[in-house]
């Protein structure tokens, strides 16, 4: 959907974005990650086009990115709001044809999502009346109105209730399966777990990390599990620091629960462990121990000896 | 393109619908015309006012009779005893008054006047001058001089000024006239340049403030958002400037038939008004100064297009620099240290204008002040009354449409950078450097 090449911005005492490369797959939900100032808001204005790089290209949809491409991005900024003396339906309208869309055209495509929120009674308020939750929900339906082929969120969550963010984020998954291609600007890392197929993290004005989700974690899996079991008759808990399977890194023991973690070693799998296993302890739970998106986020933004990333050496 | 229009449409529909721009609409005419009504209807009324009845006690014996009647005094010469005409005059209606000629009055020059209210001063006057008049008959007479011959002597000098215009005609002059209009062109202009400038830099921190400014701009470009909001409120500007001018018209017409039944009236009662100074016979020569026609002298269509050509030229100059402020700042508050630079080549020919301007209409600052495209919407709006050579018009309005092509260039640039910078102070010295950002 989006190719981004080599964008380099610069401002008069720092560069806000330096050689910035970035794929966003088509239909594909992407994280756009990063520390406050890290260049997240500088990137996503040029793909706006409401500052242009000072060098390096954007495509979308395969052609050099152009003003007419405009009616077919919805942007969400993060500073964002509305005309508070404006009422709510004469607004809508109002940004609705700037993006292109006809008088009449917009009206029923306003009044549709309205009935889909149950907000159809706003038309007549005004902004300055309504909760900053609800000014939230207006700005979305604004965001989203003229059916965009690539919408950009930032921070789209903030301000929301958690019942509210969850109908926004279904309405966002919706949009997505209908092919909408939604680039998704935040600090909140879990949601981007839930979220995202793609990621790309931004540090310094520099790009850090990027791809597919479950690849960056994978490439972070350690063979770290974490086992739960109760011992059997007997009552004796085995020594595991005789098998060449695993080493141990951590035990915890309750009067009848024993945790321990353990590293895979010399090839093998968890298979061989549990065979190795099952005829010592009743074996409750086998987790794999994944490192979060919010532990890959904090590791590499500190980037110091100083990380609270779990590497369990 | 289609764009700008919706933008220019919701600037001006939003503002013409706001209760605020019909009040003043409707406010404004009402309470100009209502104050030159009142002007009218109090001069007519004092002229009723000042008629005096004056009763005469003469223990001169020869005054009385040379005292005339005429139409702002009625005198009777009376009989009765001073006590009781005292006591008549407590009693009795609006500017009584009772004249007291003592015997030694040729000598003494002394005169007693009461009257029933405060005495009024018109009254005296006029009672002064008559009496004057008399005592100066009585010493000619002594001195032998025929009083006849003096009489028939007239210094009065009336001054036919015209002016040569282009064509070598003369044209009657009626220099107070321009003055006035050239005054009030020159606030006119000035007020509504300033208070449209500042409406669009109230705009442009609203968008701002409210945050809205970045969802528009990732549809609009921010040059379309800036001339959309500056083309809308000009709109409003021009479209209250028609109302006035609608209105104002409807209600003179209506006001000019209620309180005058004919133009005389008017005529004689403004006249007054202007002319009426103590005592001096000499002054009221100017009583004849004919207002109708110094009025019908005044090129109202000139006057009106060339207000309007200055007026859009200078909105749009000013306003493209208002809302390059108004980019820059977060608040209004914050506003005043770029305002005061902006408004200041405004400030300087508005000052003036009450002296240097109106005194020498054609001098080298006043020519040099209309050319000059920060200054010349005020400077030539006051020359422009007393004629101005046309070349000269269409040459300041050219380099003023130069001016705010160059200033709405230079604003824009400072414009799109501004709006997307929050929370952040801007200084003289940054703005600048946002002038040499690539875009």
């Amino acid at each position: 959907m989006l190719d981004i090449r080599h964008i380099v911005k610069q401002y008069s005492h720092h560069r806000a974005l330096d050689d910035i490369s970035l794929h966003v797959p088509k239909g594909s939900i992407f994280g756009l990650l990063g520390p406050n100032g890290a260049g997240k808001t500088s990137l996503i204005r040029i793909i706006n086009q409401i500052t242009a790089p000072d060098s390096g290209e954007i495509y979308f949809d395969g052609q050099l990115l152009h003003p007419k491409h405009i009616e077919r991005i919805g942007y969400l900024p993060e500073e964002r709001g509305l005309y508070k003396k404006m009422k709510i339906g004469e607004q809508m309208l109002y940004l609705a044809q700037l993006k292109g869309l006809s008088k009449g055209d917009a009206t029923l495509r306003i009044r549709k999502w309205f009935e889909k929120l149950q907000i159809e009674n706003w038309w007549n308020k005004k902004v300055e009346d309504l909760s900053k939750g609800m000014q939230q929900k207006v700005q979305f339906v604004a965001t989203v109105v003229h059916e965009p082929d690539l919408i950009i969120l930032d921070e789209p969550f903030s301000g929301f209730d958690p019942v509210n963010a969850q109908v926004i984020q279904e309405e966002i998954l919706e949009l997505n399966r209908k092919g909408a291609t939604i680039i998704y600007s935040t600090h909140r890392m879990e949601s981007v777990e839930q979220l995202c197929d793609y990621i790309a993290l931004i540090n310094k004005a520099k790009k850090v990390l990027d791809g597919p989700v479950r690849e960056i974690k994978r490439s972070y899996q350690q063979q770290v599990y974490v086992i739960e079991f109760s011992v059997q008759h007997d009552g004796q808990v085995p020594n595991f620091s005789e098998t060449s399977l695993f080493d141990v890194i951590e035990e915890k023991t309750a009067i009848d629960n024993h945790e321990v973690t353990i590293r895979l070693k010399n090839d093998s799998t968890l298979n061989n462990i549990l065979l190795f296993l099952i005829n010592q302890v009743d074996i409750r739970q086998i987790r794999e121990v994944v490192p979060s998106m919010h532990d890959i986020f904090i590791d590499h933004v500190t980037e110091s000896s100083t990380s609270k990333f779990p590497h369990y050496e | 393109m289609n764009k700008i229009i919706l933008i220019i449409n919701r600037e001006y529909v939003s503002r013409v619908k706001k209760k605020s721009f019909l009040l003043v609409t409707f406010l404004v005419p009402m309470l100009f015309i209502g104050m030159y009504a009142a002007i009218f209807f109090l001069t007519k009324q004092s002229y009723e006012d000042t008629h005096a009845i004056v009763h005469i006690i003469d223990e001169e014996g020869s005054v009385s009779e040379q005292l005339k009647n005429n139409k702002n005094i009625t005198y009777s010469l009376s009989n009765t005893d001073l006590q009781e005409q005292i006591k008549n005059l407590k009693n009795g209606a609006k500017n009584t008054n009772l004249l007291i000629i003592p015997a030694d009055f040729y000598t003494a020059r002394k005169i007693e006047l009461l009257s029933s209210g405060k005495p009024n001063i018109g009254t005296q006057n006029e009672v002064r001058s008559q009496l004057r008049e008399i005592i100066r008959n009585e010493q000619y007479r002594k001195m032998g001089l025929n009083v006849d011959s003096i009489r028939h002597i007239d210094d009065n000098i009336q001054i036919a000024a015209k002016e040569i215009t282009e064509t070598g005609d003369a044209k009657d002059s009626h220099t107070e006239v321009a003055m006035g209009i050239a005054m009030g062109l020159c606030f006119l202009i000035y007020l509504s340049l300033v208070l449209f400038g500042t409406q669009v830099m109230r705009g442009v921190i609203e968008e701002k403030a409210n945050r809205i400014v970045e969802v528009v701009i990732s549809s609009v470009k921010p040059f379309q958002l800036m001339m959309g909001k500056i083309i809308g409120i000009g709109m409003v500007g021009i479209t209250q400037f028609i109302l006035w001018i609608f209105l104002s018209l409807i209600l003179i017409t209506i006001l000019s038939t209620a309180l005058f039944d004919n133009k005389e009236v008017a005529r004689e009662a403004m006249g007054r008004n202007m002319t009426e100074l103590p005592g001096e016979q000499a002054t009221t020569a100017n009583a004849d100064f004919d207002w109708v026609a110094a009025l019908d002298s005044v090129n109202f269509t000139e006057l009106t297009i060339c207000f309007f050509v200055f007026f859009l030229g200078g909105y749009l100059l000013y306003s493209a620099l208002f809302a390059a402020v108004g980019s820059a700042v977060d608040s209004e508050t914050e506003a005043g240290q770029f305002t005061m630079p902006i408004t200041m080549p405004l400030l300087i020919p508005y000052v003036l204008s009450f002296g240097v301007l109106v005194n020498d209409p054609h001098g080298s600052i006043a020519t040099w002040l209309s050319m000059i495209p920060f200054t010349s919407p005020v400077a030539m709006l006051v020359r422009i009354p007393f004629g101005v050579p046309t070349w000269q018009i269409v040459l300041s309005a050219a380099l003023l449409v130069g001016g705010f092509i160059v200033t709405t260039w230079f604003a824009a640039r400072i414009y799109r950078v501004g709006i997307l910078m929050y929370g952040k102070k801007a200084s003289l010295k940054e703005l600048l450097k946002w002038f040499s950002y690539k875009k």
